[in-house]
């Protein structure tokens, strides 16, 4: 069982330390066929996400048909490599029987938010109700914000009982816990939620929303792969972790991966365990890969919109 | 007393509004024709550094060919203003650089001020030369007008220090293009400078970008690249045309070669100035719009 007691020992961040061990880490040089491998590791760890008021049917259905087939066919022929699915689309509830129909039949995930995201300012039995309905709906994975407000004024505890509700609501769905790191000002803060949401039950910590003036850096990814190999450690259960928002090139992706391979080792490195949470990205590391096959720098006019 | 050592300055790229140093650390030096002395040290632009320009010139596209056409002007004349207000500076360094005479440089100089002016007038009225109006056989109205080609690469000539290269990037700029210059190898103190002019013009980031260097170790991956729409080339060596088409067709790009103006004719503005050198820079769009339905 939680307590607060148990926190304050765990929660314990070397700011300095984080950060320049984070900057350390994203000097690697990755080049050829390393970085084909990771680039195409990176794509199929992608939830394509698109959370916007504007979002249509008709979106979501084109977003779902990237998701599956990431690259246009006639360009494939000239990379002549294999280019995996994405892991998951991640939309908003109305939009889970849409993109279900779109992606029958395939391996790729349909994950949802839901508890009144992008704030988690709604009440329980609201949240709890949502979290029903998506996965009614079909949702294999739900990501649910924590009540930051509560979190930051202490009350803890409040916060952990909401996800365990939310857990028990999501029965076979699994779930993702955004942190909202953004907001939490400190990583002692960061790393004490990610302590608190996998405690309660979380089976994904994220770091944000994609709404915040500050989404995923490495340094917070950091922190919180480090709670997850304590965790690991202490309990012998694995969580996933998924930085979201900010994340636009591929540079940057492999920058992740290189952190989560030196944190976490290779059992972390599939899309069972971690996630990005992106849109841009994929064309960013589509043209990546065919400019490595071609020597070509790419242009986006030959990449679709998604 | 110590005799005081004289600073050679290092002349940096000018990629996105910015004067970074080559990403590959490299530079190259340029050596007084008089003296055998160093003159300057100079960036020596890199494939990655070329890219970077590209997603400069990709990145500020959409903004500058929405530009009203009389800003465009505006801006252009600036250019010559401030051009007008430090040619002395470029003047003393064409000297340095190429060993000529002080009149020889300032009229090339003041050459290049009146150009950026001539197109600067340009600038709203070739719409109104190249446009049309076409008769049709059908109930539309039938109208072509020229716009910008989009990024556009010049390979700018080495025959003079800054004449070919104003005298690309004018009628280009005019057009509503952005744009990656390779600058003269041998002369490419004069480029740069030229590009502080720039940066000090309300041109805005990543409109121009100025590479030095090598030139055969940049051309190629410029006509390579599938983000550039259109390259410009100065000269008669056929190997150099025979690459930029062939590699240039991957995205079919608009590969424009011309094996004039030579020597003095680049001064003499019947050869080395004209709308048609606008015309080189843009592509005509024909609209068919229905009446009298």
């Amino acid at each position: 069982m939680f307590t607060t007691g148990d926190l304050k020992i765990k929660s314990r961040v070397d700011q300095v330390g984080i950060e320049e061990r984070a900057a350390s880490l994203s000097k690697r040089s990755i080049k050829k066929e390393t970085k084909k491998a990771g680039i195409k590791l990176a794509i199929s760890m992608i939830d394509l996400t698109t959370l916007e008021g504007k979002d249509s049917a008709g979106k979501v259905e084109a977003m779902c048909q990237k998701a599956i087939r990431p690259l246009d066919p006639s360009t494939e022929l000239r990379v002549n490599d294999d280019i995996p699915s994405v892991a998951a689309v991640c939309v908003y509830p109305n939009m889970v029987s849409i993109a279900k129909k779109a992606l029958a039949g395939t391996n790729i995930k349909v994950a949802s938010v839901a508890t009144g995201f992008p704030s988690g300012l709604t009440p329980l039995p609201i949240k709890i109700e949502e979290t029903k309905r998506v996965v009614d709906m079909g949702a294999h994975e739900v990501d649910m914000v924590i009540d930051r407000g509560a979190f930051l004024s202490g009350e803890h505890k409040k916060v952990f009982d909401e996800i365990v509700k939310i857990k028990e609501a999501c029965g076979p769905a699994h779930l993702k816990v955004i942190l909202e790191t953004g907001e939490l000002e400190t990583y002692d803060n960061v790393r004490m939620a990610s302590w608190l949401a996998m405690t309660a039950g979380a089976d994904f910590i994220k770091t944000s929303t994609g709404k915040a003036a500050v989404n995923a850096t490495l340094p917070v990814t950091l922190v919180m792969l480090e709670t997850i190999r304590d965790y690991w450690y202490e309990t012998g259960r694995m969580v996933g972790m998924k930085p979201a928002g900010g994340i636009r090139t591929s540079k940057q992706a492999l920058q992740y991966l290189v952190l989560v391979k030196e944190t976490l080792g290779d059992a972390w490195l599939s899309n069972k365990w971690f996630r990005f949470g992106a849109s841009t990205l994929t064309n960013d590391l589509l043209m990546q890969l065919v400019k490595e096959s071609t020597g070509r720098y790419q242009s986006l006019d030959y990449f679709t919109i998604d | 007393m110590q005799k005081r050592s004289e600073i050679l300055k290092t002349y940096k790229l000018f990629i996105g509004g910015q004067f970074p140093r080559s990403e590959s650390g490299h530079y190259f030096q340029v050596f007084s024709p008089k003296t055998k002395k160093p003159v300057a040290n100079v960036a020596r632009g890199s494939r990655k550094d070329l890219r970077d320009a590209v997603t400069a010139a990709r990145k500020a596209l959409p903004s500058w060919s929405a530009k009203t056409a009389y800003n465009r002007g505006q801006i252009l004349y600036r250019m010559a203003e401030v051009l007008e207000n430090r040619k002395e500076e470029l003047i003393v360094e064409m000297v340095k650089m190429t060993g000529c005479l002080h009149k020889k440089a300032e009229k090339e100089v003041t050459t290049c001020i009146d150009r950026l002016v001539w197109y600067a007038g340009w600038a709203d009225k070739y719409q109104q030369i190249f446009g049309t109006v076409n008769p049709v056989a059908a109930p539309y109205f039938n109208f072509t007008l020229p716009e910008p080609v989009g990024v556009v690469g010049i390979i700018v000539s080495d025959e003079w220090p800054l004449v070919p290269l104003v005298s690309k990037l004018a009628p280009a700029l005019v057009a509503g293009n952005t744009l990656v210059l390779i600058a003269s190898e041998k002369y490419p103190l004069s480029a740069i400078t030229f590009a502080e002019i720039i940066a000090t013009s309300d041109v805005p980031a990543g409109v121009v970008n100025i590479l030095t260097g090598i030139k055969k170790e940049m051309i190629g991956h410029l006509a390579k690249h599938m983000d550039v729409n259109s390259i410009n080339y100065t000269g008669s060596d056929v190997s150099v045309l025979k690459m930029l088409q062939e590699e240039g067709s991957a995205n079919v790009k608009r590969v424009i070669a011309h094996d004039y103006p030579k020597g003095e004719e680049w001064l003499n503005n019947a050869k080395a100035q004209s709308p048609y050198w606008i015309h080189s820079f843009v592509e005509m769009k024909t609209t068919w719009h229905p009446i009298g339905i």
